[in-house]
């Protein structure tokens, strides 16, 4: 590559309409750090997004964006890989998108593993239709849209996604963007589905899981007179998510499931789970068809000159003829 | 004073409504934040459950009228579309819930603001319709849409529109009826054989068969057309109780009318000022605005627009392929007239809250004066855009390199 990328290549000038102070700041520019950090050209990469705040995310990357429905930035990003697999396929969408209204195809495309980067807005509200609960937020938890506090318990994004077979699975912090960008890089290194779960303010609706109280500002440390934050990075003390060897595939997810319950007074960050052994559903439609990779159906040439379909009905039939 | 949101909430309010099914999305969400907020105070003594999705918010309201609970529920553009498989659902099972669809574009492009779009593609899911053109008008039929839908002649769901933006945010003067009133009008809900546990009952068997299908299916169409005759006798009450009463369509200034313009909704006010302002220039022209749309009321078009010259239709939809989506069902009510007009004139206008003033009334007369002279009936429905709107969006074409002729069909006044 003859010209080095910098951050200025994957912004737009495009009014931003998010709150001041707001997480998906942090979220968009750890991003757009990760793709120049890759050196990913930005016509090479496309950002799909579901409907709210976190939808409005490929408006202000400048690389293919394409604002979905609400809860279905998957299924589109889905077909777009595959239909061209050298594609860098990144999503973000909210916790109301993703794991309410959505959650199908959430767990349905761990079953895959396509090689995609799923980013997670989690803010516990559902911040464009200001600020009723979504499914991470906690019972008995009144942020203050809700009348009364939480009727319903919450989802545990980390679990879900385990469990449902996606082959990376981490948490990032907005406010924490270095340590975000390095996660959405090896998101979008691992081959297969990667699913990040980022703790994401949101200072206009959700006045519980704030910046302060994500970086402990209620809890001083008598000692230090500093706040003792919540956020933790588990590779600090010594976790290890990533499984070395198929064998121990079971006891490293059993592990990350137990971690992933850890909540409230020490909130981990990092990588909680990475497998490398199965195979990306490229690999597995390459099985089956071995020219998949290399003439992949965004390449196929579907129209001759005069166009008409270049595919030949009298051979499909003909491998329907008894002899 | 109050938005067209609150009326709608109010008006779940004085119905005494039992149980509350919502999903958020804008412009509807006010509506069911304040009933949210009432649940909790106890002004109102309902259940209020937010779902996680609009598909399982329908199918838990149709379900909850099963067991004899009043249910309302609210949504908007791309929410009642995601419900779309629901919505057939509870009106087969003839679970009579008041929908109330706050009108908005449905996507791609996406946009906020008012078009019928949404509500008319949900024409044939077995909802009632009434299209409401004041914040009045909204609480008042979700009252009556209430007596409709839980007749035990009918017991079919019954879908309110209000227009987003230009009604559910705007002010009007609305009386809020006392509880006495509502009592005399509304009774107490109670559904046959509800699902309560007394007695077992299959409510929604899978057919295998073609006839019993037929059977099921003649069944809610004749509720449906039965509904007509049945609002006319509850609108009768309801004008007995509250002083106010409603028709299926109003006609409006169309007494001794050379040319009508058809219409709905909130824009009807735009139009009904048109009108008046051509009336004072001495052309003899009247507006007929449908308020029932399912069962559509073709009888009383009919005869609305007996005598009539020409009819403008103006519409708040454009169907590819088709034009506006009533103009069909219009043309066919005017089909069997002895006497028809001579021309039916398709326009379509304030799409995504676009704005249509007294000059595109005044246009659409002219249009229709010029169709009865030549006999030509323009073929395609013509779009109407202000000058300054249309001259804006000619910027934006020329900037963006685009023909402006693309816009053929454009009028600007
Ligand atoms: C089918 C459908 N229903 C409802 C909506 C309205 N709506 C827009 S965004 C949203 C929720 C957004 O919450 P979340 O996914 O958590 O995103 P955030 O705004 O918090 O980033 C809803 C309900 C919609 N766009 N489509
Ligand atoms: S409402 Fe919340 S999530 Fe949405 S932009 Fe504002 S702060 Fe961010
Ligand atoms: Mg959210």
């Amino acid at each position: 590559m003859a010209v080095k990328l910098s951050l200025a290549n994957y912004r737009t000038d495009l009014h931003n309409d998010w709150c001041p102070g707001c997480g998906d700041f942090g979220i968009l520019s750890a991003i757009q750090m990760a793709l120049a950090d890759l050196q990913i050209e930005p016509h090479r990469v496309a950002v799909f997004s579901g409907i709210g705040c976190s939808g409005k995310t490929p408006h202000y990357i400048n690389t293919y964006g394409i604002h979905t429905l609400h809860g279905r930035a998957l299924p589109y990003a889905i077909g777009a890989k595959l239909a061209n697999p050298e594609l860098t396929v990144l999503i973000a969408g909210g916790d109301g998108d993703g794991l309410g209204i959505g959650v199908g195809h959430f767990v349905s495309a761990g079953r895959r593993n396509v090689d995609i980067t799923y980013v997670l807005y989690d803010n516990g509200v559902y911040g464009l239709t200001k600020g009723q609960a979504s499914p991470t937020l906690q019972r008995g938890l009144k942020p203050k849209s809700l009348p009364k506090p939480n009727i319903n318990d919450a989802v545990n994004p980390i679990a879900i996604a385990i469990c449902s077979g996606y082959t990376f699975v981490a948490r990032g912090y907005a406010y924490d963007t270095k340590h975000l960008k390095e996660l959405i890089k090896k998101g979008i290194q691992h081959k297969g589905s990667a699913f990040i779960d980022v703790l994401q303010p949101c200072p206009t609706y959700n006045d519980i899981a704030t910046k302060e109280w994500f970086g402990g500002e209620d809890r001083i440390d008598p000692a230090t007179k500093k706040p003792i934050p919540r956020v933790y990075k588990m590779e600090d003390e010594g976790y290890d998510g990533e499984v070395r060897d198929p064998s121990e595939a079971a006891e490293k997810i059993q592990a990350a499931i137990m971690k992933s319950f850890e909540w409230g007074d020490r909130i981990p960050i990092g990588v909680f789970y990475r497998n490398p052994h199965i195979p990306s559903y490229e690999e597995r439609i390459s099985s089956r068809i071995p020219e998949y990779l290399e003439n992949y159906p965004a390449k196929q040439v579907i129209m001759d000159a005069n166009n008409h379909p270049t595919a030949r009905i009298e051979d499909i039939l003909n491998e329907f003829r008894i002899l | 004073m109050l938005t067209g949101n609150m009326s709608a909430a109010w008006g779940a309010r004085v119905a005494d409504v039992d149980y509350v099914a919502a999903y958020p999305i804008t412009p509807q969400s006010e509506i069911v934040e304040t009933l949210s907020k009432w649940t909790s105070t106890g002004e109102l003594n309902a259940k209020f459950v937010n779902f996680e999705s609009e598909h399982s918010m329908i199918t838990a309201a149709g379900a909850a009228s099963l067991t004899g609970a009043r249910v309302f529920t609210a949504t908007s553009s791309q929410g009642l579309f995601y419900a779309f498989e629901a919505l057939y659902t509870v009106a087969g099972w003839r679970a009579p819930i008041l929908l109330v669809n706050v009108a908005r574009g449905v996507g791609m492009p996406m946009v906020l603001q008012v078009e019928h779009g949404d509500v008319l593609a949900a024409r044939d899911s077995g909802f009632l319709q009434l299209h409401a053109e004041t914040c009045q008008e909204t609480l008042d039929f979700i009252l009556i849409g209430y007596r409709l839908a839980e007749d035990r002649r009918i017991l079919l769901p019954v879908m309110v529109n209000m227009d987003g933006f230009t009604l559910s945010f705007a002010r009007e003067p609305v009386e809020i009826p006392d509880k006495s009133q509502v009592e005399d009008f509304l009774p107490r809900y109670s559904y046959p054989r509800p699902l309560t546990g007394d007695e077992q009952v299959a409510y929604a068997p899978t057919m295998t068969e073609g006839v019993p299908y037929t059977f099921f299916k003649y069944q809610m169409y004749a509720a449906s057309i039965e509904a007509k005759h049945v609002f006319k006798q509850i609108v009768r009450d309801f004008s007995r109780v509250f002083g106010r009463g409603y028709d299926v369509l109003e006609s409006f200034m169309m007494d001794d009318a050379e040319y009508a313009v058809v219409c709905s909704n909130s824009y009807s006010s735009i139009i009904r000022a048109g009108v008046k302002a051509l009336r004072r220039r001495g052309v003899k022209v009247g507006m007929a605005r449908l308020r029932m749309i399912r069962p559509f009321p073709r009888e009383e078009l009919a005869k609305a627009l007996e005598g009539v010259e020409a009819v403008a239709v103006f519409e708040q939809n454009l169907a590819p392929g088709r034009g506006g989506a009533l103009y069909p069902e219009i043309v066919e009510a005017l089909y069997h007239m002895p006497e028809k007009p001579k021309a039916v004139v398709p326009f379509i206008g304030g799409l995504g809250g676009a704005n249509i003033g007294p000059e595109e009334v005044a246009y659409m007369v002219r249009v229709c004066e010029k169709a009865v002279k030549t006999g030509i009936v323009p073929q395609h429905p013509t779009l109407l855009l202000r000058e300054d709107d249309w001259s804006k969006l000619r910027e934006s074409l020329k900037v963006s390199g685009l023909p402006v002729e693309k816009m053929g069909v454009v009028h600007h006044v």
